[in-house]
């Protein structure tokens, strides 16, 4: 009697933890709390410091809340031109390329789940093989440059059209998510190949789809080596190169002619204007992080299922 | 020969829909990846431009022997290889502990997983920007954190010795949490009957750990760690090139923004290529030799 309530008990409370146990969760949990606030500070650190007076600011009195408003700060990022046209180059470098991205990917993707297509292995190793090996930055150079794609828009999206790494996790998806009776009883009514791809299979892959957009997007958008390497013309520059220039080359301009104390003002000025920038900068990510976090999950899961 | 015809028309009748749907990407490959790899010529060779890579004088050797003469070729080497190392050693075991240790918290999971996963969201750019604005001499908070604690003085973005910490930390507070997204994954596939018979028999967490947990990752730590080997020598040069300043280049220049440098900026085409090889190739060996080293240790390889 006395035992099988002890059972019974055990059963409910299968958590009911030793000394040493209990002493792991707490130090875990600490670790934990700890962990997010180390993480999370220097976010909130910028957030706050675009909305704080620039004197606190330099001054670090600034620490959790900002000792004195101030707003001139986004004023003054949204009057500077060349913040301006890098974020509108970038939003249209963003959106052709990701657009090209998946035109490349996703057909090019079914093709290779397919596992009647002919020749399959050897394709998919012309694929799989540039992870591994590439000709160098310096050869794709003069290639880009000997057919005229530098300084033009088409550097930005063409050369990475494809990331194999994402062609196979598209690849994964299809084979798990698409099932052979599927094909049989589409072929069974008649349908091609092309058919199939266009009306069966990609209407299928909506979440897929939403994946790539999110990883091909956030690549083109935080991307800027490219930018330094092929384009040449300011005039081109997407926002992470005009955000270099901004914030670790310095290139925001003080006149030193002024007397000291409003040289002083001014430089203040400008290192608090950096942080407005970085949110700028950072706000479309930001904005779709809550949504986008999921698909980039999930895509981190399906290309590890097997590539 | 009649039949073999046939099944070429019979090969061709089935497949030309599947390759017609893989073509863009099949030549943006070929056009992008492989195109370039014949330039790969181009480092043996005396590049004239107004010849093209075909007409180029063949040179043998030259530009290799020429990147070994070089004093700086032991520098670059060697800071790419502590580089490497160093991040290899301090941030690959962090994500991993991160994920075991996340695997116990039973509130507020998914509250810590969006606030770790967000700075992997965070541009290269802006990353270092911070460490910059962070670590500046008279206003960063960072900068008057450390000099409270003891530090002698401001000049943490100069010293070329701080460069590799400033690095790694910064690395691992941006992707320790992204990077921990597999083994997460991993954990929630253990089956919990073993856990539940572990406890009966008394086993405590850390027991538990020890012996479930780690070994249900194993593969998935063992894969991660090739493809980490593979890389070695493909340090972030993006990340490096942007941490670059006058002083800390003693440190700092690593393979890769070395020939950034020499062939982009100032246009040595044949030389940079070069010493691109050396780096490609190095790399490709490690990591054959990572994975057969994996295959025999743990019966869990790459290909």
């Amino acid at each position: 009697m006395n035992t099988s309530v002890r059972a019974v008990t055990r059963r409910r409370h299968p958590m009911r933890m030793g000394a040493s146990d209990r002493a792991f969760t707490i130090c875990n949990t600490a670790l934990m709390a700890a962990v997010t606030l180390l993480i999370l500070y220097p976010l909130y650190y910028i957030v706050v410091a675009s909305i704080s007076d620039p004197s606190s600011v330099a001054g670090g009195d600034l620490l959790l809340f900002p000792p004195k408003w101030f707003f001139e700060g986004y004023a003054t990022a949204f009057g500077y031109a060349p913040l301006l046209s890098g974020y509108r180059n970038s939003l249209v470098y963003t959106a052709l390329g990701t657009a090209i991205n998946l035109i490349l990917t996703m057909p090019g993707a079914y093709a290779l789940s397919r596992r009647d297509m002919g020749g399959r292995g050897a394709v998919m190793f012309v694929f799989t093989f540039t992870m591994f090996f590439s000709g160098g930055m310096i050869p794709l150079y003069l290639l880009l440059r000997g057919l005229r794609l530098t300084n033009t828009i088409w550097v930005m999206v063409l050369p990475g059209g494809v990331s194999v790494y994402n062609l196979i996790v598209v690849r994964t998806f299809f084979m798990s998510a698409i099932s052979q009776e599927l094909l049989d009883a589409a072929r069974i009514d008649g349908s091609s190949d092309f058919g199939f791809f266009f009306k069966i299979a990609l209407p299928l892959a909506k979440t897929i789809i939403a994946v790539m957009v999110v990883f091909y997007a956030v690549g083109h958008w935080n991307s800027y080596f490219n930018a330094i390497m092929y384009l040449n013309d300011r005039s081109k520059m997407p926002l992470q190169a005009v955000l270099r220039d901004l914030l670790i080359l310095n290139t925001i301009t003080t006149d030193m002619r002024v007397n000291p104390a409003e040289a002083a003002e001014k430089m203040k000025r400008a290192d608090q204007l950096k942080y407005c920038v970085i949110i700028l900068a950072s706000l479309p990510v930001m904005v779709l992080y809550p949504f986008a976090q999921k698909f980039f999950t999930q895509g981190v899961m399906i290309g590890s299922l097997k590539g | 020969m009649p039949g073999t015809r046939a099944f070429l028309r019979r090969w061709a009748r089935h497949n030309w829909q599947l390759y017609a749907l893989a073509l863009p990407s099949l030549a943006c490959v070929l056009l992008f990846s492989y195109a370039p790899m014949y330039g790969v010529l181009l480092a043996f060779k005396n590049f004239n431009p107004r010849v093209g890579i075909m007409g180029s004088q063949w040179v043998g050797m030259k530009y290799f022997r020429q990147f070994f003469s070089t004093s700086i070729v032991w520098t670059t080497i060697k800071n790419t290889v502590i580089l490497s190392l160093y991040s290899l050693v301090a941030s690959f075991p962090v994500p991993i502990i991160f994920a075991l240790l996340l695997n116990q918290v039973k509130r507020g999971k998914r509250f810590i997983q969006t606030i770790t996963y967000a700075p992997n969201f965070i541009s290269t750019v802006v990353l270092v920007s911070m460490i910059v604005l962070f670590l500046a001499p008279s206003s960063g908070f960072l900068t008057k954190a450390l000099l409270s604690m003891g530090m002698r003085d401001a000049l943490v973005l100069v010293r070329p010795e701080y460069f590799r910490t400033l690095y790694i930390v910064s690395g691992i507070w941006q992707s320790m949490g992204f990077s921990a997204i597999l083994y997460i994954a991993a954990l929630t596939g253990v089956n919990p009957e073993l856990h539940e018979s572990a406890m009966i028999d008394g086993a405590d967490i850390v027991r538990r750990i020890w012996h479930i947990d780690i070994p249900a990752i194993l593969p998935t730590i063992v894969i991660m760690l090739i493809l980490a080997i593979g890389g070695i020598l493909s340090v972030g040069y993006e990340k490096v090139y942007l941490m670059q300043n006058g002083m800390n280049l003693s440190v700092s220049e690593v393979i890769s923004t070395y020939v950034f440098k020499t062939g982009i900026q100032n246009a040595q085409y044949s030389f940079a290529t070069a010493v691109g090889i050396f780096n490609s190739v190095v790399n490709l060996l490690l990591l054959v030799a990572a994975n057969s080293a994996a295959r025999r240790a743990a019966q869990t390889s790459l290909f």
